[in-house]
């Protein structure tokens, strides 16, 4: 007679599945940080990868930045005309932009390009024995393959957030003009008055530093732990753009209450 | 899981481990070179307790020891020569030059010094082997591992792979410890051969002993009988 569903039992094992790959993160963050206060980490992979995750992710960002900005105006628009508030726009959209909006779409976007790729093959050298190779080779894979992948994801996000704000911006400053006639000087008087200040640029980018850390470790995490050769990289592929979507949204809520 | 095993290997021997599927022969090959390590228990190597080593001594110890994995496990990203290269270069005592010209002298002995600018992928599994090979012996390294060196290749190049391990074995005067399932052209290399079976090491005895034995699981193992205790 097969068992019948618990939901108890479910949540339970939910649970205990999170508190697992909660504890495998903590245990290479761990060696991540042990390495990094040592500087030991391969700088020609380091360099490998800040181009192929870097360089390589610019068009799409910008992509995406460009037309996020043009629809924060979109949305505003029936406001804005509504209640005359053209002075207001640029303050709107920069808020929204540089606090929320930018850091976490680029996130997802990172997560979806360069953390999926990043446990995809991290996860098909496990079941190749390639990085057993390594170790065999008296090589240390933390060193060599993970610490230059994790800085990478960190600072990439760090620069695409910064240049996608910047390129975001330019996208509402240009919509708000096509949309509600607002004028480009307007935009960036409204985003440069008393409301506004370095510190919602930096809440930005701090939370882009804090999603790269969490895209960077699920990442790695799942791409080490891959298991059952070619379906286990396709799980953990999957299990990486979800832990990591859902992490960067809880991680948001507790840094903007932090940062607030 | 592995139960008191204790394999005793003359320096400059080729020592065959063979054994039906899931017996424990590459998880002893992982034990041994510390790529896995026991639940339980202890791991004696040439002397050294394996599990009291530190992270350093660790990769010290390793530099004894060259392998051939059952999936090749060459870098895809790298080219035929910078994977026959890269255990020089990562050692840190050769230049360029040196590691050119020894990487060279690995691919000519696998016949594949042409191939050196081409990446894995673009190799049939043969060449993959020998690619393999050469990066695992470039070190010199005493001891060579080579799990399942035939695995996936047609009769003539499985052949040619041992007679090739043979040759290096000899001009090198390594030790070499060889999984196969290949019995047949394993057996035609071997010096001596060892037998698992479910973790333990049933059998050790000379190639010809090994082919004679009336030892049920072994003969049954060699000579690939239906009947009998496996």
């Amino acid at each position: 007679m097969s068992k019948m569903f618990s939901p108890i039992a479910a949540a339970r094992e939910g649970l205990f599945g999170l508190a697992a790959t909660l504890g495998k993160m903590g245990i290479v963050a761990g060696q991540i940080g042990r390495r990094l206060y040592r500087l030991d980490l391969d700088h020609e992979e380091f360099w490998r990868n800040m181009y192929k995750m870097g360089v390589k992710s610019v068009p799409i960002v910008l992509l995406t930045a460009l037309f996020t900005g043009a629809t924060m105006v979109v949305q505003a628009a029936p406001i804005v005309q509504r209640y005359g508030a053209n002075q207001l726009l640029g303050w709107g959209a920069g808020f929204g932009i540089l606090r929320e909006v930018g850091p976490i779409l680029t996130a997802l976007m990172i997560s979806g390009r360069v953390g999926a790729n990043n446990t995809a093959e991290l996860g098909t050298m496990t079941v190749t024995e390639q990085i057993d190779a390594l170790r065999a080779l008296a090589i240390d894979p933390i060193a060599f393959l993970i610490v230059p992948r994790f800085v990478a994801i960190v600072l990439t996000l760090f620069f695409s957030t910064l240049y996608a704000d910047a390129v975001a911006l330019v996208g509402a400053a240009y919509a708000g003009k096509a949309l509600v006639g607002v004028e480009p000087i307007t935009f960036y008087n409204a985003l440069t008055s008393d409301f506004m200040g370095i510190a919602d640029v930096t809440n930005g980018l701090v939370k882009s530093v804090i999603f790269g850390i969490a895209i960077g470790l699920a990442s790695c995490t799942f791409g080490m732990g891959v298991s059952g050769g070619a379906p286990g990289v396709g799980r953990a592929v999957n299990a990486t753009v979800v832990a990591s979507a859902a992490g960067i949204f809880v991680v948001d809520y507790f840094v903007s209450f932090i940062l607030i | 899981m592995l139960h008191d095993v204790t394999l005793r290997i003359p320096a400059g021997c080729l020592y065959g481990l063979i054994g039906p599927g899931a017996s424990g022969k590459s998880v002893l090959l992982k034990m041994i070179t510390a790529l896995m390590r026991p639940d339980a228990g202890t791991l004696h190597v040439d002397g050294q307790d394996v599990l009291a080593l530190s992270e350093i001594e660790l990769a010290a110890f390793r530099l004894k020891f060259g392998m051939l994995f059952q999936n090749n496990a060459l870098f895809d990203s790298m080219t035929v020569a910078d994977n026959v290269g890269f255990p020089l270069r990562r050692l840190g005592r050769f230049g360029e030059e040196e590691i050119a010209e020894r990487v060279h002298e690995r691919l000519s002995a696998v016949s594949l010094a042409e191939f050196a600018d081409r990446i894995p992928a673009s190799l049939s599994g043969g060449q993959k082997k020998r690619v393999g090979v050469a990066r695992a012996t470039i070190t010199q390294a005493p001891i060579i591992f080579y799990d399942e060196p035939a695995a996936g290749l047609d009769p003539v190049t499985s052949q040619k792979i041992f007679d090739l391990l043979r040759k290096e074995q000899e001009s090198a005067k390594t030790t070499v410890i060889m999984v196969s399932s290949d019995i047949d052209r394993l057996l035609t290399v071997t010096d001596r051969v060892g037998m698992m079976y479910r973790g333990s090491l049933v059998f050790d005895g000379s190639t010809s002993e090994a082919q004679g034995s009336a030892h049920a699981h072994v003969k049954q193992f060699i000579h690939g009988l239906a009947e009998g205790p496996l």
